[in-house]
């Protein structure tokens, strides 16, 4: 990109029209921050922003992309990365940053819905014809059956999976922890692959052809089953399940300095809009817009999404409690 | 060995191929401190932050014990395979002349040169029961993939130039006179395997294969693909540490990091001492 500019610069004094036209400032950048698995969605947006700023302002901008597992991000973030606007699937990796007073302390009061445009929650991917006759949570349990997921230990959306198996079981059995936990130590033994990460998992579940079930996303889910073949699998969403919420905020200390305050805020809010609301539906993410939501209702079967703070407190006290050195999954998962 | 060689150069007549002892000496402790002695003193800095009690809870966590277990038992397997088809590998290289002997001996660094990721990942497609291996396998009983069994095929793979690469040298510099010799004063073939030339093999052999059982230790990227992660089962030490550190706790990573690197060392060191004795034992020394 600098490139690009100095080269306009150049020709520009070639060609004699000097260096002071107020057109040849260096267009603004900004940077985005996000997950893994939303480079093809934000491709898909950015244009749309960019076309959508300049007949609002006349001014020409360029979205950067910056794509890694979210934690990792939130850590490149910490030690200098300057990105302007953090787009993650875990509300843990941007209060990361707003701990380290990168980010506002009230960033999801400051935009709505959480700070979140958009949500989704876990579903199932099961093989053709749904031959293990999987659809809720406590059909996972059963003997013989194989559940791939990814190891909560080291993937946001593996621990997503087992607060969902949790909340669920939880409400099953009206709070006994004694039949909870022995649910969810059932659940755990049957998980035939730990993967590192969701597409890890996607892989053994699709390629290697393990396991009756595999638990990602629900946007991820559909996506697979869109790109491998709507005839091989099903997507089943169970009738509860958990709230997943994509958080967004401005990196207030970067897009000062790199004087993109404006267009940072501008850049979430139209995640808002119709418009945006409207492609990311179409990417199966749940969305909060009226119109948007109607027009795709019977893509999204209605459940019931418990959110994390009704199974467990807040992320901090999920973190601990739950995914920390010793905390339940370790004990659940003793031998 | 290092006191050694020390000696001899404090010890020796002064002269050297390369000028100055003091720049060269100078220049390779440099190099030693910014490329060694630095990130270590960087991981026992994250150490100092914990008390020893906190250090040994978290090394005898029985999870982090389990994968020691299967960590240690697999790189054993592998290296003693290794150690095997290593040597059988450096013997058809060195004493045989065949078409694609090039080839042969250029593929022996394949292991080195392949990402380790790529390695895994493909060994997990190989022998998944849908991959090539694994269809033929399983209805054998035999599952590779996402066992125990794959854990040390991975390690097995990225190790075998460590054996290879060893005993090679040695074998060329080793005259075919020698084993012809034993085989005219009438020693089966047996015989002067085991008494003539594997004796001379012996300190590469078990260098090798030492190097090979560290190495396999410390892997992490080809097993995490074929290794299935479950915990007590087939969870590695490198998994445990990479948990770890998915977790912000440092201490504990280094912690974890550093019963291996014990390990690792107190092995090599046992390697280098006995081998000083073998071979002092060998040229007819009194050890």
């Amino acid at each position: 990109m600098r490139l690009t500019s100095l080269r306009r610069t150049l020709l520009a004094a070639a060609l004699g029209i000097g260096l002071a036209t107020p057109a040849l400032a260096a267009e603004r950048e900004l940077l985005n921050s996000s997950y893994d698995i939303a480079r093809e969605l934000f491709s898909a947006i950015n244009p749309e922003f960019i076309t959508h700023w300049q007949a609002e302002n006349g001014e020409e901008v360029e979205i950067q992309q910056s794509h890694g597992g979210s934690s990792a991000q939130a850590r490149a973030i910490l030690q200098g990365l300057r990105a302007d606007v953090v787009t993650y699937n875990q509300v843990t990796d941007v209060q990361v940053l707003a701990d380290a007073g990168l980010v506002a302390e009230d960033w999801q009061q400051q935009l709505p819905n959480n700070a979140s445009p958009y949500y989704s929650t876990t579903a199932f991917l099961v093989r053709k014809d749904n031959p293990k006759g999987i659809e809720s949570w406590d059909d996972l349990v059963e003997e013989g059956v194989q559940i791939v997921f990814p190891n909560p230990k080291t993937s946001g959306n593996g621990r997503y999976t087992y607060l969902a198996a949790w909340g669920f079981a939880d409400q099953e059995y009206g709070g006994d922890e004694e039949r909870v936990h022995d649910f969810m130590r059932t659940f755990l033994r049957n998980v035939a692959v730990f993967d590192t990460g969701g597409r890890g998992a996607t892989t053994s579940f699709i390629e290697r052809g393990i396991g009756d079930v595999l638990i990602s996303f629900e946007s991820e889910v559909n996506n697979i089953r869109q790109e491998y073949g709507s005839d091989d699998y099903e997507v089943i969403v169970p009738p509860v399940s958990i709230l997943a919420e994509f958080p967004v905020a401005v990196v207030e200390s970067n897009a000062e300095r790199n004087g993109n305050q404006d267009l940072a805020q501008a850049y979430l809010e139209y995640l808002y809009s119709e418009e945006a609301q409207r492609m990311l539906a179409g990417f199966n993410y749940r969305v909060h817009h009226e119109a948007v939501v109607e027009e795709f209702a019977e893509n999204f079967p209605a459940t019931e999404l418990l959110t994390v703070e009704e199974i467990g407190g807040s992320w901090d006290e999920v973190m601990d409690t739950h995914f920390g050195s010793g905390g339940l999954l370790d004990q659940l998962q003793r031998r | 060995m290092s006191t050694r060689s020390f000696a001899i150069g404090l010890g020796s007549t002064p002269k050297r191929v390369l000028p100055g002892f003091g720049l060269s000496l100078g220049i390779s402790l440099t190099f030693v401190s910014l490329m060694l002695l630095l990130p270590m003193t960087g991981l026992f800095g994250q150490l100092a932050g914990l008390s020893l009690a906190e250090y040994w809870t978290i090394i005898t966590n029985d999870r982090v014990v389990a994968s020691y277990v299967v960590t240690i038992g697999a790189a054993a397997v592998a290296a003693i395979v290794n150690a095997a088809f290593g040597l059988l590998l450096a013997w058809v290289l060195v004493r045989y002349e065949f078409p694609g002997k090039r080839l042969l001996d250029a593929l022996m660094d394949l292991p080195f040169a392949l990402p380790t990721a790529v390695a895994g990942i493909t060994l997990a497609t190989l022998y998944a029961s849908n991959g090539w291996m694994g269809r033929l396998l399983e209805p054998l009983g035999l599952q590779v993939a996402y066992t125990w069994v794959g854990i040390a095929l991975a390690m097995a793979f990225t190790s075998i130039p460590f054996v290879v690469r060893t005993v090679q040298p040695v074998l060329e510099d080793m005259p075919h006179e020698m084993d012809e010799a034993a085989l005219t004063l009438g020693a089966s073939d047996i015989t002067g395997f085991r008494r003539v030339i594997l004796p001379h093999l012996w300190p590469a052999l078990v260098t090798g294969t030492g190097l090979a059982f560290v190495r396999s230790l410390g892997e992490f990227g080809a097993i995490i693909f074929i290794a299935g992660n479950m915990p007590y089962e087939t969870e590695i030490t490198a998994l445990m540490i990479f948990v770890r550190l998915q977790e912000y706790d440092y201490a504990g990573a280094s912690a974890i990091a550093s019963v291996v690197l014990f390990a690792s060392l107190a092995l090599l060191l046992v390697i280098n001492i006995w081998q000083g004795r073998f071979i002092k034992r060998l040229h007819g020394g009194h050890g």
